[in-house]
């Protein structure tokens, strides 16, 4: 239990530390980290799935663009959400979220494994062609340009105070995500990734729990929708593509699955990998192959899967703790 | 353990190396021109990226970075075909290397993603590929420091459906890209053929990236006159190929990029007597594009399409303004004004920009030829100039009031009358 602390600890010094350096970084950076947090909600709302549940969903990009889209039609075609009622955009964004994935969920969560995966890619898609062809509302190709961000007292076209907002939807997210897999119904959620059967014969109803599960994933994808909406100033086809699905499910691999915060640091290492060293180096697709390489190779745990290894590695006063971790992993 | 070691390290020495990067602010010269060109160099765009960084490139080795005694800087940041993309590099083109201006884009998402960004940061933004019709028509009031050296997508369509017209074609299907440059250019066409009489008898929509057209060319009605194509990239391969292997004799067409030089050299003999329609061909004998397309095939070994002529004229114009203000930056408002009232030669012809700030300029109507040019010693495939309509504006002959109380052409608009 202790390690658990520890690590909450680190958690919290890390976003800390976060919060006070980057408003002295420079707007690149600002808007960077602004980035690698919203889509770090919608990387550990995939956890949910993959790492706790054992779902792994190849069509989290959905329930991001519905809110995306959600938020831009409504600030363009109505003036909606740029002052006060901002907060009634997030609300309905995490809505709408919900909603659609309590529709998908009655298609794909009756599947599981490989079969789960092609359903989820395939409703995704779905919503990739809405945004695509609904020329009228989506703007089609072109997408939709939003003005200006919302200005409610604060004003967010500042991009710290932006960032600001962001780091606290961010914050927010983790803990309750992080009261959620803790919870009873958050354990019976590993019991399901674990052993579905044995989790059947004991009472459980496996389906609800799953689907209840997935609509969730669906909300904090729809919150992290918002948020990067407004983060770009711009929503297009291209953030519901499928690439944006497979991102964030490499981002989770990458950082470590049923870790929740893993999801979080592959968010942050892919996009600065992607967007800072593309502008220092041509070769960075190189560097971000190799680093997803060596990780399937070398890190099945991904990067949070680090420290035990390193306990393994040098087997000393803290032996018996990584011994106890080991076995409370998966 | 080393490679354990170095993966915990690598973090670290991102997270320096970003350190580093914030705190290397560049100093502001006032001798200096500072340029900030966004192009896709990565993913499936990389090579048409790469064209139209070495068109801005050559030009500003031609006058060794020096506009009118201001030096030039030029920064390249990928925009990796995203438009969201786009916007974070440009921020930090502004935000980091302060840049005056930025260039460049390459999809018309991407500009409409940059227009704003422009407005934002209060930055000068040279559109000089992205062509959607309503930056520079019905929405340029929310830009204004945005201005393009381009070209709008109904542009070269709309004289094109005069020609088909004049040509006594009656009956055409069109076959286009399903996304908006597709419904521009095939609007501009229709509006104009039918306008003039003609009739727009099926429109057929493939999507983006279509490699196989059997379905598609397979339902081209038997009695249409000409097919107008619009394709795009890899698309413009395959399309004529398909449709003359199935049969089909009835002459093509083309919108804008279809037949660009780009794809050209790919291209087998049967697109021999092809029509497209663009503000530039590498085949125009000017002397000022016939310097153009040499320099540009010395030194990168291909013929310059449209990619590179386009950003090198961009440089060009850049360099105008500078003249005209002594090399001293004039400030994004004046440089603005300074540039749409220029009247400039490029490679493509005379330039000169219309109250909307968007370019007037010859339309070339060109047929795809096997023959020598520039004292090349090989037959190569040219798109051959057969007519040119000078000084054509993005509002056609309609004039800009009429023009503008139409909404944008769209996959629905002009409305296929004529369709069954």
């Amino acid at each position: 239990m202790r390690s658990q602390q520890v690590k909450v600890l680190m958690v919290a010094a890390a976003l800390v530390v976060l919060a006070m350096i980057i408003p002295h970084a420079s707007s690149f950076v600002v808007l960077l980290a602004t980035r690698a947090l919203a889509f770090g909600i919608l990387a550990m709302s995939l956890d949910i799935l993959l790492g706790y549940t054992g779902l792994a969903s190849l069509g989290q990009a959905a329930y991001f663009g519905v809110g995306a889209y959600l938020t831009a039609v409504l600030a363009t075609k109505f003036h909606f959400g740029m002052g006060w009622d901002f907060w009634l955009v997030v609300v309905f964004g995490i809505l709408i979220g919900a909603v659609l994935a309590a529709l998908f969920g009655l298609f794909a969560v009756r599947a599981s494994g490989v079969y789960f995966l092609m359903i989820t890619l395939a409703l995704g898609q779905c919503v990739w062609g809405l945004a695509y062809r609904w020329n009228s509302l989506t703007g089609g190709d072109n997408g939709i340009n939003i003005r200006a961000r919302p200005n409610f007292g604060l004003n967010l076209a500042n991009d710290v105070t932006f960032f600001f907002l962001v780091l606290g939807f961010f914050t927010v997210s983790m803990i309750l995500m992080y009261v959620l897999v803790r919870s009873p119904f958050g354990r019976s959620l590993k019991g399901i990734r674990k052993r579905e059967l044995r989790m059947q014969i004991l009472g459980y109803n496996t389906w609800l729990h799953k689907y209840i599960a997935f609509i969730i994933a669906g909300g904090f994808g729809g919150l992290a929708g918002v948020l990067w909406a407004h983060t770009n100033g711009i929503v297009t086809p291209d953030d519901v593509v499928l690439t944006t699905s497979v991102d964030a499910l490499l981002m989770v691999v990458l950082g470590g699955a049923g870790t929740l915060i893993g999801g979080a640091i592959g968010s942050a290492i892919v996009l600065l990998l992607r967007e800072y060293l593309s502008t220092l180096v041509p070769w960075w697709q190189y560097v971000l192959g190799g680093v997803y390489v060596l990780t399937i190779l070398y890190l099945p745990t991904g990067l949070m899967g680090i420290p035990t290894l390193f306990r393994q590695a040098f087997p000393g006063s803290a032996n018996k703790s990584a011994a106890q971790l080991a076995s409370a992993r998966r | 353990m080393t490679s354990t070691l170095l993966r915990k390290l690598s973090p670290l020495l991102l997270g320096s190396c970003l350190a580093a990067g914030t705190s290397l602010g560049s100093t502001a010269h006032s001798d200096e021109l500072r340029i900030g060109f966004l192009a896709p160099t990565t993913g499936i765009y990389a090579q048409i990226g790469k064209d139209m960084v070495d068109g801005f490139q050559l030009y500003l080795d031609q006058v060794n970075g020096d506009f009118a005694g201001a030096n030039v800087k030029l920064t390249v940041e990928d925009e990796e075909g995203k438009p969201a993309t786009a916007v974070l590099k440009a921020s930090k083109l502004v935000g980091e290397d302060k840049v005056q201006l930025l260039v460049g884009g390459l999809l018309a998402s991407t500009g409409y993603a940059l227009a704003p960004e422009s407005t934002r940061d209060k930055v000068v933004y040279i559109a000089s590929i992205p062509s959607a019709d309503d930056l520079t028509q019905r929405k340029l009031g929310d830009f204004p420091y945005f201005i393009r050296a381009g070209w709008t997508s109904s542009m070269p369509t709309q004289p094109l459906g005069q020609w088909a017209c004049d040509k006594g074609y009656k009956k055409v299907v069109t076959v286009a890209a399903d996304y908006a440059f597709g419904y521009e250019s095939v609007g501009g066409f229709q509006k104009v053929f039918e306008d003039c009489g003609g009739k727009v008898i099926q429109k057929i929509w493939p999507p983006l990236g279509t490699k196989d057209f059997g379905p598609y060319i397979s339902t081209i009605k038997g009695d249409a006159d000409a097919v107008f194509s619009l394709m795009v990239g890899p698309m413009a391969l395959q399309f004529p190929k398909q449709l003359r292997g199935a049969g089909i004799k009835q002459p093509i067409i083309g919108g804008s990029v279809s037949y660009d030089e780009f794809a050209l050299p790919f291209m087998g003999d049967e697109v021999i007597g092809d029509v497209s329609a663009l503000q530039y061909s590498a085949a125009l004998q000017t002397p000022k594009n016939e310097a153009f397309v040499k320099a540009f095939r010395t030194k990168f070994g291909k013929v310059p399409g449209y990619y590179a002529e386009s950003n090198y004229s961009a440089a060009l114009m850049i360099h105008e303004v500078m003249k005209k203000t002594g090399g001293k930056w004039p400030g994004s408002e004046e440089f603005i004004k300074i540039m749409a009232s220029l009247k400039v030669d490029t490679p493509r012809g005379p330039v000169s920009f219309d109250d909307m700030r968007n370019p007037v300029q010859n339309i070339y109507i060109k047929q795809v030829e096997k023959t020598t040019m520039f004292g090349y010693d090989k037959p190569e495939l040219w798109n051959v100039v057969i007519k040119t309509y000078p000084n054509v504006s993005q509002f056609w002959t309609y004039g800009k009031e009429q023009f503008l109380k139409q909404p944008v052409y769209d996959r629905d608009f002009p409305p296929c009358k004529y369709c069954e």
